[in-house]
């Protein structure tokens, strides 16, 4: 459809992790590229990211992480988008995981995970091959 | 007059035939053009073919350059540098429960370390107990968890705190820290005016790049005096900031903006500590700062001495020192985490070598090595160690240790220097305007300054216009390797053992100790209502870090990041 609306990216930052030079730098590579960002900020929980993308009516989160804390907070925030029947919302993540973590965050529906190194085009190809608007919520 | 370098006919001779070489160089390039367009630093900086007399023509030797140990420090803060003694080795070290940690720092002792150097885990950087709900998975994941002061006593069970000198990375908590540090000595028998080491204590950065974010902006910098105050008084030999640019730049910053904002931190805590009543002299020699050295060889050399020349003109000539020391700008050095790849891991021993060389010659007083794996995990024992070998090898083996700034006079290395200080200065000069560094965080400033030469260089990379070998040229996989684990569990026994040790406390004590820093809290800003005192009578009376973090929440509010990008 030509006259798709622009998509809706929540770039978050779960944890107590501080490091968002990644997350800045996508959020802004996402922004160029023509979609609509939302940024939320370092420290969030998981309960304030899935509000925020609720709130925000998002089509994606990209989850950046770089503590080592993702197999607490990327489970508690799939489980919550279950609860709110928004699991169709396209969840993906970035930063630091051990290469046996991989699969793991997978299973729980993680769509793609970005390791240090991912270009930014490919990144924003992967967004444009796999994420489509949500249906408006009846 | 003065002691220029070069007489008038040297120049003059030295120009002339330095025209005929650039036609020459022209020629030549019609045979085989140049391998780059634009030759330029990691910072962007672009830098020329050569450099001549002609680029440091107008200095001054004296004034500009001088002896190690001499004003304006150019040359170095001491008079021997490392021929009388090496900088500290120093590796930032913290993993697990506070035993794992302690058992980390003896292994590093052992193989030759010279100073300790803590990483908390982020809880404990951001003031939460394990046992906060905001603690959830990160126990022990990127540094130890310290709640109390039976964890301080576990982490240096078996060291001697006169000897050693230990450093830690904690910000808006420093206070807090600082005092279950103190408390905990004292309990072990040692004297708190023999205690030595550093608090990096530095909050303006966390708003600027690191983003351990607790309180607003002012009460942070009151804290900040506070312990300056203290340490003054009575802990004469702490570092209380190591005021740091490492953060800034690794989230993206140039190397002249990792300069020009971390003076300016500096420019705005001695302002505030003289606010306080303080005299310049009693607290500024015992301000550090940490640099970043990143994997552009000569523009990190030229930054650290041009830092050690800012920092004594302007302590100097801002704000009227007169004893040396508080114009000596002495710091500590970490290599770039951020020029390190996951990819073909072994390639990140020869560039943290690269940089550690860097940093020597740049003059620091003390060094941490990154590990192979840090891009992955904090590291494991067996890259730890091949990263302590490596500053022992550029110690003992190469010989770049036994001449003093042995760079100096290199014409490239001197214009580099000056240059940076010059660009930095327009910096200081911008953030003068906008009064001062905490209008320019409200602003958002110095972050979106940041943000902006992150962007920039990552388009670069992109663009292949920098390069990273085996990202952008010679790209590889990131290939499994055997890393640390942090056990899951002991989240779990950390927490446990935190609430059997509350139990146990004397609660109309602990209560009393909270009040008494509550009190302080609200008080006017002054040596009678300093925080350390009451924070030391309160982490022995068994408060937790964060019971104290939350009093100065509760008094003094909180902030969160604006999300800017």
């Amino acid at each position: 459809m030509a006259n798709e609306r622009k998509l809706r990216i929540l770039v978050a930052k779960p944890g107590l992790d501080g490091h968002d030079r990644g997350a800045r730098v996508i959020a802004r590579a996402l922004r160029d590229a023509g979609f609509e960002v939302i940024y939320t900020g370092c420290h969030q929980t998981p309960e304030q990211i899935v509000q925020t993308a609720l709130q925000e009516d998002v089509d994606m989160i990209g989850l950046s992480i770089l503590s080592g804390a993702h197999n607490y907070s990327f489970p508690r925030i799939m489980e919550l988008l279950k609860e709110n029947n928004a699991e169709d919302i396209v969840v993906v993540g970035g930063g630091i995981f051990p290469l046996e973590d991989i699969p793991k965050l997978k299973a729980i529906g993680i769509r793609e995970i970005f390791t240090p190194g991912s270009k930014l085009d490919d990144i924003i190809k992967w967004v444009r091959e796999n994420v489509k608007p949500r249906k408006a919520a009846a | 007059m003065g002691t220029r370098m070069f007489s008038e006919s040297a120049i003059e001779r030295i120009e002339k035939e330095y025209k005929e070489w650039l036609q020459d160089y022209e020629k030549a390039l019609q045979k085989l053009p140049e391998r780059l367009e634009r030759f330029s630093t990691v910072s962007d900086m672009e830098v020329k073919n050569l450099y001549t007399p002609l680029d440091i023509k107008n200095k001054d030797y004296m004034e500009d350059i001088g002896f190690p140990g001499c004003y304006p420090f150019t040359r170095g803060v001491q008079t021997t540098m490392y021929r009388a003694r090496l900088w500290t080795m120093r590796m930032f070290a913290g993993l697990g429960t506070a035993e794992q940690t302690n058992e980390r720092f003896h292994y590093l002792i052992s193989h030759g370390e010279t100073g300790l150097s803590v990483a908390f885990d982020f809880p404990t950087l951001m003031g939460y107990d394990t046992d906060s709900s905001l603690a959830r998975g990160e126990c022990g994941r990127c540094g130890v968890a310290i709640d109390t002061i039976e964890d301080m006593q576990r982490l240096f069970a078996g060291i001697n705190l006169e000897e050693v000198t230990t450093s830690m990375t904690i910000n808006p908590p420093a206070s807090v820290i600082w005092a279950m540090y103190i408390a905990n000595a004292e309990n072990e028998g040692f004297s708190r005016k023999k205690l030595g080491g550093t608090i990096q204590n530095d909050c303006l950065k966390e708003f600027i790049a690191q983003k351990t974010l607790m309180l607003p902006p002012e009460p942070s910098i009151r804290l900040v005096v506070d312990t300056v105050e203290f340490g003054t008084k009575e802990v004469p030999r702490w570092n209380t900031i190591s005021i740091s640019g490492y953060h800034i730049r690794e989230a993206g910053a140039t190397a002249v903006q990792e300069l020009a904002f971390t003076i300016y931190d500096g420019i705005t805590y001695v302002e505030e500590c003289i606010k306080r009543g303080l005299n310049v002299d009693d607290f500024a020699g015992r301000l550090s700062f940490f640099w970043n050295s990143h994997i552009d060889f000569f523009e990190e050399i030229a930054k650290m001495r041009a830092a050690r020349r800012m920092w004594a003109r302007i302590m100097k000539n801002r704000f009227k020192a007169q004893n040396p020391r508080s114009m000596m700008c002495r710091f500590h050095v970490q290599t770039a985490g951020c020029s390190l790849t996951a990819q073909e891991p072994y390639n990140n021993i020869i560039r943290t070598t690269t940089e550690a060389l860097a940093a020597i010659l740049g003059g620091c007083q003390s060094l941490h090595t990154n590990s192979l794996d840090e891009v992955y995990m904090i590291p494991s024992e067996f890259a730890v160690k091949i990263a302590l070998r490596t500053q022992q090898i550029l110690a003992y083996e190469v010989g770049v240790a036994n001449v003093i700034d042995p760079l100096a006079g290199s014409y490239y290395v001197e214009a580099l220097t000056d240059r940076m200080e010059e660009e930095a200065n327009e910096y200081i000069r911008k953030l003068d305007e906008m009064g001062g560094m905490v209008a320019a965080i409200e602003k958002n400033y110095p972050q979106m300054e940041i943000a902006d030469s992150a962007y920039r260089f990552q388009q670069q990379i992109e663009r292949g216009e920098k390069v990273v070998i085996g990202i952008n040229m010679f790209p590889s996989e990131i290939p499994p390797l055997e890393v640390l684990k942090i056990d899951p569990e002991i989240e779990r026994l950390q927490i446990e053992r935190l609430h059997k040790f509350k139990e146990r406390r004397n609660k109309v004590k602990l209560q009393k100790a909270l009040d008494e820093l509550r009190r302080r809290c609200e008080g006017k800003p002054c040596w009678e209502n300093n925080v350390m005192p009451a924070l030391i009578e309160a982490v022995k009376a068994g408060a937790t870090e964060q019971e104290c973090c939350d009093v100065y929440r509760e008094v003094f509010g909180t902030y969160t990041d604006p999300a800017s990008f």
